[in-house]
């Protein structure tokens, strides 16, 4: 047990990513089963470990010793006893687990009477999240944001479970943030679907979990959980266009005229691509290259002048872009607040 | 016609002529010889890819292996080991011992197993010719779809991947179904099926579950060819294909794949603990048939490997409690093994230290296999460093383990010497301990967030440490490999003369000299009992009055 100890160490800080420091009803179902297979698994590993040992004490040949020991073939009573011994076992790991398992996955279409349930769908891309926000307490949303999640937390006896909706966009990804919940995948041409739920705020980490190619290490996941009154002020302002107006135009007219526009999407303005994450509000994420570095000036720029600099075999080329026009762009992204 | 006098040559065959006879043949003890040479080869390989993998995660955000390197390493680690090291290794313990066992002069179509051993040589050259293209392929072993499609994966390395795997493919197919044929049909007068000597006897039925787990690996495998090269769209969802459809034709090769490689090792402990035991082995009708069991359940537990794909709940419950049984033959077995320990006399040597090794660590593999296979646990589990920990667990702690106990106590029958006793003392303590340090820090790493398959991990996520320590445990484990090498080929020469039987076993292997003639025996023997040597040594107790 002092391994559990160790693992539960630390725990409250933000770096803690361990399974046995959960902060979600379903991950804290899976912890209770764990900590009782753990348990059931502990006593056959003494068993068997002690009978070894014993077997190895006690019965090495001794010098005086040359004749054969006694043969025995075997025994049905034995036999029978140890079969059925690890069969009850089995039985009973089935009934728990089943028990489990419809706790862990449940139906997205029926949130628990009384909640407000947030529900988004994630779509995974090489090597970072898009996130379609649609729908909080019945009012639909209809936003696109990236690699940054917000919830809210659960307050005063009202539940706000989060539904999540996981396509990609190429290749199989898998979402998990450890302490909310168990992973899911993301493959293309099926829809999956995951949930977790806390009343606990702070940041919570996690990251891709499904090989997906060169920068599958750094896909990473950072899930805020607000309190409901910070996230509504997040939901509003992200519900806004990008900034616009004279002071702007100058940074604005130069991204617009680059081929930015062709994968990057600024709501209100004519860039519209869809392929890499949504500038709109870039400036309300703490971190760039989903989750590698955080998000400041010299951070961006050095992406816009060189992303693989930052990010290994990103999709994201260099475009040789000139010290003017990497500052102009650069000051009209820092902004999109 | 005449026929010539032949006066045995004193001088040594030139090497030429030497490299002609082993190429050349068909006789099923060199065959055997030339598998496990290949497949040490590819064990070194692909040791020294881990090497690489585990220098790359000794620090956070370490950048001295690029990702797409460290991805190549990933991939062909874990091809090169199932693939070019533990199945050939496995044929090649196979191709040997199981003839002698049943007492036949061959396997049943010699020049089948030829090509066998040609054709898994060339697939894993061709795997490794993927490298001439500027890089292997980056796609992990279990190459998920559509990664492995032409749209992600552009360099002709990944045909190079599918061309091998392909071919050794049919390497094996038809090395399985030389072996099967050759038990059902080549045992010695007396030997029943119900009296096959253990090893055999698994060994028999891992070659089944090849025949059934392998098609599917192999229709898959030219369904992505075509993919790749003719414009198919079997694994691609924007054209009406299915990813998912991968997985399950991977695993319903991959799961039984598990059992394929730890049956042989079963039966080679089950052989050797009984040997050094002094003991007749406790409930070979219960051994035998859990065997079977394990043969037959695995092929209803694939989906194990894909409780996070988003299954209905039914489909987890049913593949969870499927995977949950396959505990049952396999403690039935480990008691087994125990109670034949149990009241024995045991005397120790390098097979059955290994067999101690393997008895106490893989104990270890199988009860973390049951916290995998509680589907809301896999749920964390799953794609995590807990699950790297758990299967090299299974595959180092049992697989090999087994293998080594195997390899050792066959080695003065194969060459006619004895090892080196202390050598192989050095070389189990160096494994065994490298092993722990290596595989059991993985676990925690695991339980504390760490996805599998990354080529380097933030700063700020408290895995360095259990990561260093993983790798300097690897760094003690590989030189333990090296030991084994270099103890198999410094005792060629230095070895003290084995004899027929240095073991005084039981089975029939050991009634002909060391090493066999071409022809194993003189006289086809016969067997009355499961352990026909010992009727022959105890006249006055033998074994068939029992059984």
């Amino acid at each position: 047990m002092n391994g559990l100890a160790l693992l539960a160490d630390g725990a409250g800080s933000a770096q803690n990513l361990s399974i046995f420091h959960p902060a979600s009803p379903s991950a804290e179902s899976i912890r209770s089963l764990f900590i009782l297979v753990l348990a059931i698994t502990g006593a056959i590993f003494l068993v068997v470990e002690g009978v070894l040992l014993y077997s190895i004490v006690r019965f090495h040949r001794r010098a005086a010793e040359t004749t054969e020991p006694p043969q025995v073939y075997g025994s049905m009573p034995i036999e029978i006893a140890w079969t059925a011994a690890p069969m009850l076992i089995v039985f009973v790991l089935a009934l728990i687990l089943t028990r489990t398992e419809f706790e862990v996955r449940v139906n997205p279409d029926r949130p628990p009477p009384g909640s407000k349930p947030l529900y988004v769908t994630v779509i995974g891309h090489q090597w970072w999240w898009e996130y379609v926000y649609d729908k909080y307490d019945g009012q639909d949303l209809g936003f696109i944001t990236a690699n940054e999640l917000h919830v809210p937390a659960g307050e005063d006896g009202v539940p706000r479970p989060v539904y999540l909706t996981l396509e990609s966009a190429d290749v199989c990804h898998s979402f998990w943030v450890p302490r909310l919940a168990g992973k899911t995948d993301l493959i293309p041409g099926r829809t999956n679907h995951m949930w977790f739920q806390t009343s606990q705020q702070g940041l919570f980490l996690g990251q891709c979990a499904e090989y997906c190619g060169t920068q599958h290490a750094h896909m990473l996941l950072r899930v805020n959980v607000d309190s409901p009154g910070e996230f509504q002020n997040w939901l509003d302002n992200q519900k806004q266009p990008a900034s616009s107006g004279a002071s702007v135009r100058e940074g604005r007219d130069a991204f617009l005229s680059q081929s930015c526009v062709n994968c990057h999407r600024v709501r209100g303005t004519i860039a519209l691509g869809s392929y890499a994450p949504d500038l709109t509000h870039l400036m309300s994420r703490q971190t760039l290259a989903s989750g590698v570095v955080p998000n400041s000036r010299e951070e961006l720029r050095k992406w816009v002048i060189d992303p693989r600099q930052t990010k290994q075999g990103c999709l994201m080329p260099a475009f040789g872009l000139s010290e003017q026009q990497v500052d102009q762009i650069v000051n009209y992204l820092v902004t999109l607040k | 016609m005449t026929i010539a006098e032949h006066e045995p040559s004193l001088e040594r065959p030139s090497w030429t002529a030497l490299l002609h006879e082993w190429v050349t043949s068909v006789d099923h003890k060199q065959i055997g010889i030339m598998y496990i040479l290949m497949a040490l080869v590819f064990l070194v390989i692909g040791g020294a890819e881990a090497m690489v993998m585990r220098f790359q995660l000794l620090w956070a955000e370490s950048r001295a292996v690029p990702p797409d390197v460290f991805n190549q390493m990933m991939t062909m680690h874990g091809t090169t080991m199932i693939f070019f090291a533990a199945m050939p290794i496995l044929a090649g313990v196979a191709n040997y011992i199981v003839p002698l066992q049943i007492g036949a002069r061959d396997m049943a179509f010699p020049r089948l197993n030829a090509l066998g051993l040609w054709v898994t040589l060339f697939g894993g050259l061709l795997c490794y010719f993927s490298f001439a293209t500027g890089g292997a392929p980056a796609i992990g072993w279990f190459a998920y779809a559509p990664l492995t499609e032409h749209t992600f994966s552009r360099s002709a390395a990944t045909d190079f991947w599918i061309f091998g795997l392909l071919l050794s493919g049919v390497g094996s197919l038809s090395g399985a179904i030389n072996l099967v044929t050759t038990v059902l049909t080549l045992r010695c007068p007396g030997m029943t099926l119900r009296k096959i000597p253990l090893y055999t006897w698994m060994a028999f039925w891992a070659n089944v579950q090849i025949l059934f787990a392998l098609p599917p690996l192999t229709a898959a495998l030219i369904m992505l060819l075509f993919d790749r090269l003719l414009g198919a769209h079997f694994f691609d969802a924007q054209a009406g294909g299915s990813p998912y459809l991968w997985q399950h034709l991977f695993w319903f090769f991959g799961h039984p794949e598990v059992y394929i490689l730890v049956l042989p090792a079963f039966g080679m402990v089950s052989d050797v603990i009984p040997v050094f035991s002094r003991k007749v082995i406790f409930g070979y009708e219960f051994v035998a048939a859990s065997t079977v069991a394990i043969a037959f359940i695995s092929f209803g537990v694939w989906a194990h490997h894909m409780f996070t794909v988003g299954m209905s709940r039914t489909v987890d419950v049913y593949f969870a409690a499927a995977s949950l049984l396959v505990g049952i033959p396999t403690g039935i077995k480990t008691f087994n093994w125990l109670a034949t320990v149990y009241g024995g006399r045991w005397r120790m040597a390098a097979p059955l230290l290994f067999c101690l090794g393997f008895l106490s660590m893989f104990v270890i593999g199988g009860l973390t296999g049951i916290m995998l296979a509680v589907a809301p646990m896999d749920f964390q589990l799953s794609d995590s460093y807990f699950v790297v920990g758990h299967f090299h667990w299974v595959i180092i702690g049992g697989i090999l383990m087994g293998l080594f106990a195997g390899l050792y106590y066959w080695y003065p029958k194969v060459t006619g010497r004895m090892y080196s006793e202390r050598l192989a003392r050095w070389q189990f303590w160096l494994l065994l301990i490298g092993f722990i340090l290596t595989f059991g820090p993985m676990h925690i790493a695991g339980m504390l967030g760490m996805p599998r398959r990354i080529y380097t991990y933030p700063v700020d996520r408290g895995w360095e440490l259990w990561n260093q320590v993983s790798s300097l445990g690897a760094f003690l484990q590989a030189p333990s490999y090296l030991i084994f090498v270099w103890n198999m080929i410094i005792s060629l020469k230095n070895g003290a003369l084995a004899g027929d039987d240095p073991w005084d076993a039981w089975t029939l292997e050991w009634a002909t000299t060391s090493p066999p003639p071409l022809y194993n025996f003189e006289t086809i023997p016969t067997a009355r009992s499961r352990r026909p040597l010992w009727d022959l040594k105890h006249p006055d107790d033998p074994d068939w009055k029992y059984e």
